[in-house]
């Protein structure tokens, strides 16, 4: 079992032999990692390797099986609704009504997380959708679906991103969007964990890798050869791997 | 306070459903189709006789919000799973009965228009007259949609989770409702006959103890149920 830990005090993740299986099947087999606040980590790994599966686990979506983890130290089960509080969770589907317009939508999350409509407002100016705030949502390009949800999550100020491919379908604008509001989220005192396939994309944000694989994850210097043109990653912080 | 924090999420959860449906138009139309025409097959059905059309009316109003609330109960969580919202709602901090609340109002509300349409509809398909009783058979249409509709909210939900929802909810749902339903038709019927013998009491107690009862599990209950 190999076990990711970092030097920070204050932990954002603490993984500790999560597992969780569909049927006879084990999709994660033993997750074991900390993630410390301040810290942003991109999560690599094959398609079916589990990486959308912790994700959801981490945010209380569903369940482990087996092994605990917490959240800025609530547990992910006992203390569900605290990690709710706390992590916001960016699915690779918007999660939208497509009969609400979209300030609709970002005020009708903000009443479910308690904060005033007007900061629905200001967050649909700052992804750049006030312009079609008063339109329907069914008429959205999958790019503007994208911020409509990350507006969401500016609403929501999770101290925990958990981003599940948050790159797909943004523009440039979008993209710069996006790693704008993790580097907010990390001056905070926050953390990030973002599932990415265009590793090229989370590159300014991210300081560290883990990869998944066969259900474990495992720490990574850098991200995948085939993406060795780009460049290496950020300086890590200290990670130790026992 | 969180009392307060749950009402006005459970409110948001309400108003978010209405909404969607006042603007799609969708599933309104296509339940209140359904229980119209449920009601004339009745009539074809039955023929020219006036008494049998009478005494089949109950039961073909409560039979038609049936069939028609569960079109509505399937398709309010069908509205959640597309696009993946469901996963957005659950993930919204505070207790999960609130959400459960909000549906159970939007479905009320829906299921209410729904059974006053049917109800005119009944009136003028069955030539059945406002009995002098309606004050009661207005509190007995109150006491079986929310009995329909606490149970087809709670059903759907769990059917929600499920590849065949739209077969498993029916199957969870119809024997359930076999008390609520009894109840209603045979109030509905003794209010329709003028209830010279009184029976509608008996029947409205039971309605009265069933949403009490359903109302107080299906709460306590759907924690467990939306939990994946």
């Amino acid at each position: 079992m190999i076990r990711v830990t970092s030097d920070s005090a204050d932990l954002a993740i603490d993984a500790r032999m999560l597992a969780r299986r569909f049927g006879a099947r084990w999709v994660l087999r033993g997750v074991s990692f900390t993630l410390g606040a301040g810290e942003a980590a991109g999560l690599v790994g094959q398609n079916g390797s589990g990486k959308s599966t912790l994700l959801r686990v981490l945010c209380t979506l569903i369940r482990p099986s087996t092994g605990s983890a917490s959240v800025f130290g609530a547990d992910l089960v006992r203390e569900a609704d605290l990690v709710r509080e706390a992590a916001g969770f960016f699915s690779p589907v918007p999660g939208v009504y497509d009969d609400l317009t979209a300030r609709e939508n970002v005020r009708f999350a903000a009443t479910m997380l308690r904060r005033p409509a007007a900061d629905a407002d200001s967050s649909l100016e700052r992804v750049g959708l006030s312009h079609v705030a008063d339109d329907r949502v069914r008429g959205f390009s999958s790019g503007m679906l994208r911020r409509l949800a990350l507006a969401r999550l500016i609403v929501q100020q999770p101290r925990l991103l958990l981003l599940d491919e948050p790159y797909n379908n943004l523009d440039t604008e979008g993209i710069a969007l996006l790693n704008d509001a993790i580097r907010r989220t990390l001056g905070r005192g926050g953390a990030a964990l973002v599932v990415v396939h265009d590793v090229a994309s989370a590159m300014p944000v991210v300081g560290r890798w883990l990869a998944l694989r066969e259900g474990r994850v495992e720490a990574i210097a850098a991200p995948p050869p085939v993406l060795d043109a780009i460049g290496p990653p950020s300086p890590s912080p200290a990670v130790a791997v026992r | 306070m969180a009392f307060r924090d749950d009402w006005m999420r459970a409110r948001a959860v309400a108003w978010k459903d209405l909404t969607a449906e006042r603007r799609s138009k969708a599933g309104f139309n296509s339940v209140a189709a359904l229980g119209i025409t449920i009601l004339v097959l009745f009539g074809f059905a039955l023929g020219p006789d006036a008494e049998a059309i009478r005494a089949a009316a109950p039961g073909a109003l409560w039979l038609a919000a049936l069939f028609a609330g569960v079109l509505a109960f399937n398709r309010s969580y069908q509205v959640e799973l597309e696009g993946g919202a469901l996963d957005a709602l659950l993930l919204f901090p505070g207790s999960r009965r609130s959400l459960f609340a909000g549906k159970l109002l939007a479905n009320f509300v829906f299921v209410l228009l729904l059974v006053a349409i049917v109800v005119a509809a009944s009136l003028v398909l069955f030539h059945v007259a406002v009995p002098p009783t309606w004050p009661a058979m207005l509190l007995v249409i109150f006491l079986g949609a929310v009995g329909l509709t606490t149970l087809g909210t709670f059903y759907a939900a769990m059917a929600s989770r499920s590849r065949a929802r739209e077969v498993l909810l029916p199957l969870l749902l119809f024997p359930m409702l076999v008390p609520v339903l009894l109840a209603a038709m045979e109030a509905t019927k003794a209010l329709l006959a003028g209830d010279v013998m009184r029976d509608a009491r008996a029947w409205i107690s039971l309605l009265v103890a069933y949403d009490a009862i359903f109302l107080s599990a299906t709460f306590l209950a759907f924690d467990a149920v939306i939990e994946a």
